[in-house]
């Protein structure tokens, strides 16, 4: 907008020390894990839960891990930094969860199509695109612990995506399943002009962000 | 009406064409409960309000840091100047400076009247159910003291009956007014209290529930006009309540505040 | 804390609103494109932080309106919204 704010006097942000080059530019560490979300939390039975990755041949391959067997699967505990668009970092978060490495190596293996794109699909219609390459070579989970518990409702559970490399809404709650695509398509933000890759050490929140 | 008068007379609405941030100044400050400040700002473009609207608030940081929150307007709408009341939580970030920073003659960015939902005018007629938890009382107050300044027929003609729920007596904001308002009864008052009542206490101790609602709302044969503000998990209960109770989901106005408790 | 406790009243978005649109739409009816059931904007659940703000439908939680702002730009996605009615602001003066 073209206006010009007028300061507050006596108003700060709460931008607390942190370590040099430990916060990406324009952002500030919070000890807390603020809950954002753009909709009521849904509530799917583990039974009923399942892991889809969709082939970029508009999803006619496809292989499913119900609950237990994405239980069953190799798990890591990622210790990672995570930077929210909105400008709260926090350090240190301990996750557990299943590589997006493994999961997609099964699927191409059992004949998934391969794409370039993939689009993150969650219960309650929440959708976001990411380079293949941002959730290969360990850089990505899925994931249904945290700090050592269950990961909550709130912030996701019974499993999200985490992609910590990227802003956090990258990191889609509630997460469904992954449609690999032959190109990029927008998700629920990214429509909505957010950046579609996201980094934020190159400060990517906007399209048209270098 | 030809269109010709409808255009016309919509031209000339008073209010600035587009919602602009303005710079008000503060007034005069006044502290109603331990944990709640009115603060009273003179907006230099106000085109008048409705009882029921809020502004928004917009504070700027020198290195450009923004934070951005709701506050419903306390004042009648034929004040002049814009009251606002703010309870203060203190883990909060916007509240805390709004309820102890900001001082007379300190500028503060607002804009508004905004809403067109939670709004009630004496025209509208009645009976009118208002329901608060907490801050949930500021709009509230704005639609009590419009009733108040009604002429006295249109005011004989819209019963009232607030229920505000509130943790203790000390943190009943405007207090004194609703005691007044309430003493010859144009308005029933009924607090309720959450956390701590004093030992002669004879009102309602505890949380808004179906029973208090069936006992303080007219029935809904009656359709009383309902509007219920406060924290979101108050508002969505009793709202969900007074639907179970018959009340019309369209009668039923909501005003939620966030997760404010 | 729940999502559900972070939730508000379409109304809440009057300001923002009010920058899109030229009247105030918080009065104005709504139809959902998810599942035709028509209320007040003001009475949709918003559901809003940083980034944007979503209006969804209190019956289908559809996405009803999206607006966020990006760049000096406001993005708004009318998709959801099947049908606009405005009351016209006429004076009672
Ligand atoms: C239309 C409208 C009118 C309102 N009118 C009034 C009024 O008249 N008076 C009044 O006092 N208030 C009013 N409010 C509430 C007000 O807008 C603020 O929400 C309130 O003052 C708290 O702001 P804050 O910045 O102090 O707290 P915040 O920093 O916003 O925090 C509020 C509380 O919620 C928790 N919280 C907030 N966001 C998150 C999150 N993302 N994740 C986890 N926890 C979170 C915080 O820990 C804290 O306990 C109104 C709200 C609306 C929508």
């Amino acid at each position: 907008m073209a206006d010009q704010p007028f300061i507050a006097r006596g108003f700060h942000s709460r931008r607390a020390a942190a370590p040099p080059g430990r916060l990406p530019p324009g952002q500030y560490e919070t000890r807390d894990f603020p809950v954002l979300s753009a909709g009521p939390t849904p509530r799917t039975p583990l039974e009923s839960w399942d892991f889809t990755i969709r082939g970029a041949d508009g999803g006619q391959s496809s292989v499913r891990w119900s609950w237990d067997e994405l239980q069953a699967l190799p798990r890591e505990t990622p210790t990672v930094d995570i930077h929210c668009v909105t400008k709260w970092s926090k350090f240190d978060t301990r996750w557990e969860g299943v590589s997006v490495d493994t999961l997609l190596d099964a699927a191409l293996t059992a004949g998934v199509a391969d794409g370039a794109f993939v689009l993150a699909f969650c219960d309650g219609g929440y959708t976001t695109n990411l380079p293949r390459a941002d959730v290969t070579g360990g850089k990505a989970w899925v994931a249904f612990g945290y700090d050592g518990a269950p990961l909550a409702p709130e912030h996701g559970g019974p499993a999200r995506l985490l992609v910590p490399h990227l802003y956090f809404w990258k990191s889609a709650k509630w997460v469904r399943g992954l449609q690999l695509l032959p190109s990029d398509e927008p998700g629920f933000w990214e429509q909505l002009g957010y950046h579609d890759r996201g980094d934020p050490w190159r400060e990517q929140r906007y399209q048209g962000d270098p | 009406m030809s269109e010709a008068v409808v255009e016309r007379v919509a031209a000339a609405t008073p209010g600035p064409p587009r919602l602009e941030w303005q710079v008000a100044t503060v007034v005069s400050v006044q502290q109603e409960t331990p944990r709640a400040r009115t603060l009273v700002l003179d907006v230099p473009q106000w085109p008048g309000h409705r009882a029921g609207q809020h502004v928004d608030v917009r504070l700027v940081a020198e290195d450009g840091y923004q934070a951005q929150r709701s506050y419903s307007i306390a004042s009648a709408p034929a004040e002049r100047t814009v009251a606002l009341t703010v309870e203060r939580l203190d883990d909060g970030e916007v509240s805390p400076y709004l309820c102890g920073v900001l001082q007379p003659a300190d500028g503060v960015e607002v804009r508004g009247p905004i809403g067109g939902y939670f709004v009630w005018e004496v025209a509208q007629g009645g009976p009118l159910l208002l329901v608060a938890g907490g801050s949930g009382i500021v709009p509230l107050m704005a639609m009590l003291r419009h009733h108040a300044r009604a002429d006295v027929s249109a005011r004989a003609a819209v019963p009232v009956r607030l229920l505000y729920s509130a943790r203790t007596l000390d943190d009943v904001i405007y207090r004194a007014e609703l005691e007044k308002l309430a003493d010859p009864p144009q308005v029933e008052v009924v607090l309720t209290l959450t956390r701590d009542a004093p030992p002669a206490w004879s009102g309602y101790r505890r949380r808004v529930d179906r029973a208090m609602l069936e006992a303080v709302s007219w029935p809904s044969s009656a359709a009383p006009h309902v509007y219920v503000c406060g924290p979101t998990s108050l508002v969505e209960s009793v709202a969900t309540l007074l639907v179970d109770l018959g009340h019309e989901a369209s009668r039923v106005r909501t005003e939620r505040f966030g997760p404010t408790a | 804390m729940q999502t559900e406790e972070l939730r508000l009243d379409g109304n809440a978005a009057g300001g923002v609103l009010r920058q899109v649109f030229a009247e105030d739409v918080t009065a104005a009816l709504a139809t959902c494109a998810g599942c035709g059931t028509s209320g007040l904007v003001g009475s949709l659940l918003e559901y809003g932080h940083g980034m944007g703000i979503v209006l969804r439908c209190p019956k289908c939680d559809s996405a009803v309106l999206r607006i966020a702002r990006a760049r000096g730009r406001l993005h708004v996605d009318l998709s959801g919204v099947r049908l606009l009615t405005i009351p016209e602001r006429v004076s009672l003066a």
